[in-house]
């Protein structure tokens, strides 16, 4: 067999060879088409907005389909604050979560841990929402958000963060809802990260006579770093789409202030309450899908950022002796 | 510069029995081999030396070794301690991929103790003229380390292992990675360390320990058939065994 190489049986592969190709091609092209369309479809119903109002879209603060005035402000604005809230909450416990996992010593603690962390994406978001108004809504409120705002609250600047009248249903509720639904996503991809990380450097730093923090810090951590970027954003882009949940404790109000206390709306969480209901005349409707499409917009600009920098590490990580750097994976919008 | 005495040492790999009774020293000023064919737990043996064996998970370790006259696996030491003073190089050179030649050269620096950096660039320079790499990369100090050859890797693992100055280096077949002009180069430079520090290597290749080592010690199957100065290990070895391996009849 071997030395007959080029007989009729390897035209035949090269035919599978090439349908591969096209299916693989024709797949791919597929995706961007979708995108493709849904960026033209947004963009189309959503101009007549945008021509109207220009850049006062934008900036604009007030959203009111009564007297046909739509500014965005508030929903960029919310959504991007309690996206900002889930991520400082949720990477820090996530990346320290996935270090733990990842040691070769107490299994009997940490595989349970996992299956745990686990079962958090398994629960629906809607249920999320539903525990987060129950329960999450009524303890903030009573305890935790006025110790914050007699702890962090009277420190200079940050504290602006933590003042106010503390509300239960607010931006800060909604992005520690947010935190604990994206922390499943972030640490699983986190401990994928850290499962490639060379062993040789873990024991490069143990033999220099590395603490296990310090090997971590110095043998583990920066070879994962972009990787738990990638980790951070598919997290982010959770954050940035999900809507019922965030609908349920966010409080529904428009604040574009510094205090966190104060009740938002996201961009998903304002269509989807609102999109039913504006199929009439006007410019509600195109508004709504104008919004979409700043959401999209935000989406991609910052998967585009985080491919930036995955690969600026990754480049460094490639010019040395280990490959396949941990690449994060891209950005995805759900919910 | 002190030595390593060893003394009934046994480990295993869970239930797997890797050493048995091994008894065997290095001495301060010498270079010590240890070889025999793969899976013959000479490996095992030198990560013992410096309480990296049990970092695998499973692993563990019965037995003394002495160091300086202190056990190490004695109650109360610190593991940690006691590699900061037994230092390793490993097979396949491992150099931190984000962090600069400088910075690979000052790690071990780095841990525990806060340097000056006009301190920290004379360890390096030190380090890295220790392991024969300085007039190579002095330009370049601020380059990844990950862009050198992998013989100059090597040589930078061997300058971040020496810059925290340990007292024992052990080497696990620091040159089989790597082309054979590197290969010499780092056997010149274990021929110019071993003055400063007792070095044990452990090594597959014959040839290399004759070259090198002072004291040989052959192991087979966990082990020790003899221990020997080099040049009576390869020219009359008291057991049979030993003789047939050097003699290339197996392994």
């Amino acid at each position: 067999m071997s030395h007959r190489v080029a007989e009729p049986g390897a035209a035949s592969a090269r035919l599978g060879d090439r349908a591969f190709r096209g299916l693989t091609l024709a797949v791919g092209m597929g995706l961007i088409a979708v995108l493709v369309v849904v960026l033209w479809v947004l963009a189309q119903g959503g101009a007549p907005a945008l021509a109207r109002f220009g850049p006062g879209f934008l900036v604009g603060r007030n959203w009111d389909p009564v007297h046909q005035s739509f500014g965005a402000l508030p929903y960029v604005f919310g959504t991007l604050v309690t996206s900002a809230i889930a991520i400082t909450l949720a990477v820090p416990v996530a990346v320290g979560l996935a270090i733990l996992l990842n040691e070769p010593v107490g299994r009997a603690v940490t595989a349970p841990l996992a299956s745990f962390v686990d079962v958090l994406a398994a629960i629906p978001s809607v249920v999320y929402g539903l525990w987060g108004l129950a329960v999450l809504s009524p303890a903030m409120e009573r305890h935790v958000e006025p110790f914050l705002r007699a702890t962090i609250g009277r420190i200079p600047i940050l504290g602006r963060l933590f003042s106010g009248t503390p509300s239960g249903g607010d931006l800060f509720t909604a992005g520690v809802v947010l935190a604990i639904m994206i922390l499943p996503i972030v640490t699983a991809i986190s401990r994928e990260v850290f499962s490639v990380v060379p062993r040789d450097l873990r024991e490069a730093a143990k033999a220099l006579g590395a603490t296990r923090y310090e090997t971590i810090r110095m043998g583990v951590l920066p070879y994962a770093r972009p990787g738990i970027v990638g980790a951070t954003m598919l997290g982010l882009g959770r954050a940035l789409g999900e809507t019922i949940a965030v609908s349920m404790v966010v409080g529904g109000g428009r604040s574009v202030g510094a205090s966190l206390f104060a009740a938002g709306s996201t961009i998903p969480s304002v269509i989807a309450s609102q999109f039913l209901n504006a199929q009439g005349i006007g410019y509600h409707r195109p508004a709504l899908l104008a919004l979409a499409l700043v959401l999209v917009t935000i989406s991609l600009s910052l998967a585009a950022l985080s491919r930036l920098m995955v690969r600026r590490t990754a480049r460094l990580l490639d010019g040395g002796s280990v490959e396949g750097a941990a690449e994060g994976p891209a950005l995805e919008v759900s919910g | 510069m002190k030595s390593l005495v060893v003394s009934d040492l046994s480990a295993w790999f869970g239930r797997k029995r890797v050493l048995r009774s091994v008894d065997m020293s290095a001495e301060p000023g010498s270079v010590t081999a240890i070889i025999g064919p793969s899976g013959c737990g000479k490996s095992t043996l030198l990560r013992c030396l410096n309480r990296m064996h049990e970092e695998v998970r499973g692993a563990r370790a019965q037995g003394k070794v002495l160091f300086d006259g202190l056990d190490i696996y004695g109650p109360g030491v610190d593991p940690v301690d006691v590699r900061r003073r037994i230092g390793m190089v490993f097979q396949r050179p491992n150099p931190f991929p984000t962090m600069s030649i400088f910075e690979n050269a000052v790690a071990g620096l780095r841990l525990g103790s806060k340097m000056r950096r006009a301190e920290l660039q004379e360890r390096a320079e030190r380090a890295l003229r220790a392991s024969g790499l300085w007039e190579e990369v002095k330009d370049g100090l601020d380059e990844p380390g990950g862009k050198l050859s992998g013989g100059q890797q090597q040589r930078l693992c061997i300058a971040r292992a020496l810059a925290v100055e340990p007292e024992v280096l052990l080497m696990d077949e620091p040159a089989s990675a790597l082309d054979p002009a590197s290969t010499l180069r780092i056997e010149e430079l274990i021929q110019e360390l071993k003055s400063r520090y007792n070095v044990v290597i452990v090594t597959h290749n014959m040839q290399q320990a004759a070259r090198i080592s002072d004291w040989t010690l052959f192991m087979l199957y966990g082990e020790v058939v003899e221990y020997a100065p080099t040049k009576k290990m390869f020219t009359t070895p008291e057991d049979r065994r030993t003789e047939d391996y050097v003699t290339g009849r197996f392994g």
